[in-house]
């Protein structure tokens, strides 16, 4: 018996999209990247655009993403989903085109696909997941790890002044004039989710709008990277991650926010 | 016209659909054509500079994946920076051209003309077992012509491509008749593109497999593939039917035995040439024959020494196989080959 049939009708208050296939998730239970998956797929829902759209998974946790999401799907090499994203868009400039990429594929080694398609305005939305961890090669130093946030390759604690300090992707490519739409969000409770479901809309419409790249960052976890339970990896994000990597809008309509 | 104008052009005309590329020397002016030519008002086609050689390539392998004729051309070490993303597209199966313009090497090198890429055209390249279809022009018709020919392979078979020119090939100018120009194509196969799931199940482009056993069979699949390529092998002989001795060459260095040959019948003496104009399918079963009826042969290549393996293996120990070449960015002359040639042969001169 279906979950839904057991529930009444007038009880339902949240349904399972069926733009997600039937598959397992193959995350980790406590990871963020279900629901981020789940949010994107019932805005795609929403908007009545699953035949038009196209993803682009990266290499990392998400490779497997054309597993979940019942959609056309290209897999990338490391870092190179922008790249691959401008390739189809600029040759079918009407469906709908995204990446969907972690902070060592999209911060590490693959930067310069990053900044380059940001800056020439590629009509496309990045969902750019940082939980400031390599988490399928087995929670590895990232770009984004914290600084004395420990890691398999920084086991005593990043060190900034050798290993380099973490640093904002986000805040940097919403100083070019290519992107239109720049926010960071969380998915870790029922709050922030809807708030990023609200950004995912956003920065699709501004896709279907034609105007320029739109650019969501996920601050999320990793409670097996970071050797933790679920619940303590939440909160030791907003204790920690939330401070250095602030959420909310960093530009909106092409115009970079006022923030305190 | 020069043989990178003509690349450009003969793009236009197949009605490839877009071209992703980075500036390199010596096939700059592939980029500077296209763009010069505003190819978007003459046929819609699409055509971006960008980043970098490793972007150019994951444009392509994006593009590709809907079913629409892309390409790129670079040189050497442009090349070389592609390897991750050719794999992905061989692994993936999606047809596209990629055009090499073949500068000395290894490293920086020259940008002196060079063929020292053969083993890197026609073994793989990146990672993994997997071959490109390579094409290998002699002239700039060749150029033009080879553009409609390596989409019409890369597409009957799925596969990746690859023009193997070389500086001299790309600046030369040459007489050259181009091909009419063709529409660009508005049907794609829906049983493989990602252009959106309408009115059919979704399409993955991927070139993952986890379970080694999918991997196994993919790559069997492949295999199958490569032998079946056999059957679009392209060469031409010159003056092979009497001869004792045959050069083995493509390319530039083709241009430069076709002379040699024919500095040897003035002297009476029965010298041939084979002119393999794809390199991957290699005329092996022509070679293997020629093998009963001439007493040697000898690869002319402007490398240390890298076609010259397949012939071996071809020819499998019936003849003697010599080799003859000048890495590094250096053209023999006609004269050079020559002398090497009677060094080789001496019974027969």
């Amino acid at each position: 018996m279906e979950v839904n049939e057991i529930i009444r009708e007038e009880n339902l208050v949240y349904r399972r999209t069926p733009l997600m296939t039937k598959a397992t998730l193959s995350y980790c239970p406590g990871c963020g990247h279900g629901t981020i998956h789940h949010l994107i797929m019932e805005v795609i829902e929403e908007m009545g655009i699953q035949e038009e759209t196209i993803g682009i998974a990266p290499v990392g946790c998400s490779v497997l993403a054309y597993d979940f999401m019942d959609i056309d799907f290209s897999q990338a090499a490391h870092g190179r989903a922008p790249a691959v994203a401008t390739g189809i868009k600029r040759l079918w400039p009407d469906k709908y085109v995204f990446t969907y990429q972690g902070d060592g594929d999209l911060a590490a080694i693959g930067t310069g696909e990053t900044i380059h398609a940001c800056n020439r305005g590629e009509n496309i939305t990045i969902f750019f997941v940082n939980n400031g961890i390599y988490g399928m090669t087995g929670g590895q130093m990232a770009p984004t790890t914290l600084d004395g946030m420990k890691s398999t390759t920084s086991p005593y604690g990043r060190n900034s002044q050798t290993m380099g300090p973490p640093y904002k992707i986000t805040e940097m490519i919403a100083q070019l004039p290519g992107t239109y739409y720049v926010t960071r969000q969380a998915v870790h409770k029922p709050g922030p989710a809807r708030k990023a479901k609200k950004a995912i809309r956003i920065a699709l419409e501004a896709q279907r709008d034609k105007k320029g790249m739109s650019f969501i960052e996920f601050v999320s976890n990793c409670n097996s990277g970071w050797r933790m339970t679920p619940n303590d990896s939440n909160k030791w994000m907003e204790e920690n991650m939330f401070p250095f990597y602030p959420l909310g809008d960093i530009k909106v309509a092409g115009k970079l926010v006022e923030r305190s | 016209m020069k043989g990178n104008e003509a690349i450009a052009e003969a793009a236009i005309r197949a009605g490839v659909d877009a071209y992703f590329g980075y500036p390199i020397t010596p096939q700059s002016e592939v980029l500077e054509y296209l763009t010069l030519q505003k190819p978007e008002e003459r046929t819609g086609m699409v055509v971006l500079q960008a980043e970098s050689e490793v972007a150019s390539i994951n444009m392509i392998y994006g593009a590709a994946g809907t079913g629409k004729k892309v390409m790129t051309s670079s040189s050497s070490p442009g090349i070389s920076l592609m390897q991750e993303g050719i794999s992905y597209i061989a692994g993936a199966e999606l047809p596209c051209l990629i055009v090499n313009v073949v500068r000395g090497g290894p490293g920086l090198g020259t940008i002196q003309p060079s063929q020292a890429d053969y083993f890197q055209s026609t073994k793989g390249g990146g990672h993994g077992d997997y071959h490109l279809i390579v094409l290998a022009p002699a002239s700039v018709q060749e150029m033009a012509d080879f553009v409609d020919k390596a989409f019409e392979l890369a597409f009957k078979y799925r596969n990746p491509a690859l023009i193997l020119s070389d500086g001299l090939i790309g600046q030369m100018m040459e007489k050259v008749e181009l091909p009419a120009q063709k529409a660009r194509v508005a049907e794609f196969d829906q049983n493989w593109v990602i252009t959106g799931k309408k009115g059919r199940e979704r399409n993955i482009i991927t070139s993952l497999n986890l379970d080694p056993e999918k991997q196994y069979e993919h790559n069997l699949k492949l295999q199958e593939k490569y032998r079946k390529m056999n059957e679009d092998v392209m060469f031409e002989t010159f003056e092979c039917d009497d001869a004792e001795f045959v050069l083995v060459a493509y390319g530039s260095s083709a241009r430069i035995c076709q002379k040699v040959v024919e500095m040897a019948r003035d002297r009476g003496k029965k010298l041939g040439l084979l002119r393999p104009q794809t390199l991957f399918p290699f005329p092996t079963a022509e070679l293997s024959r020629l093998a009963r009826t001439v007493k040697g042969m000898m690869s002319v290549e402007l490398s240390a020494g890298q076609m010259v393996e397949d012939v071996k293996l071809a020819v499998n120990g019936r003849v003697p196989v010599y080799h003859y070449g000048t890495p590094g960015g250096r053209i023999p002359s006609p004269e050079d080959v020559m002398e090497a040639v009677e060094e080789q042969y001496v019974g027969g001169y």
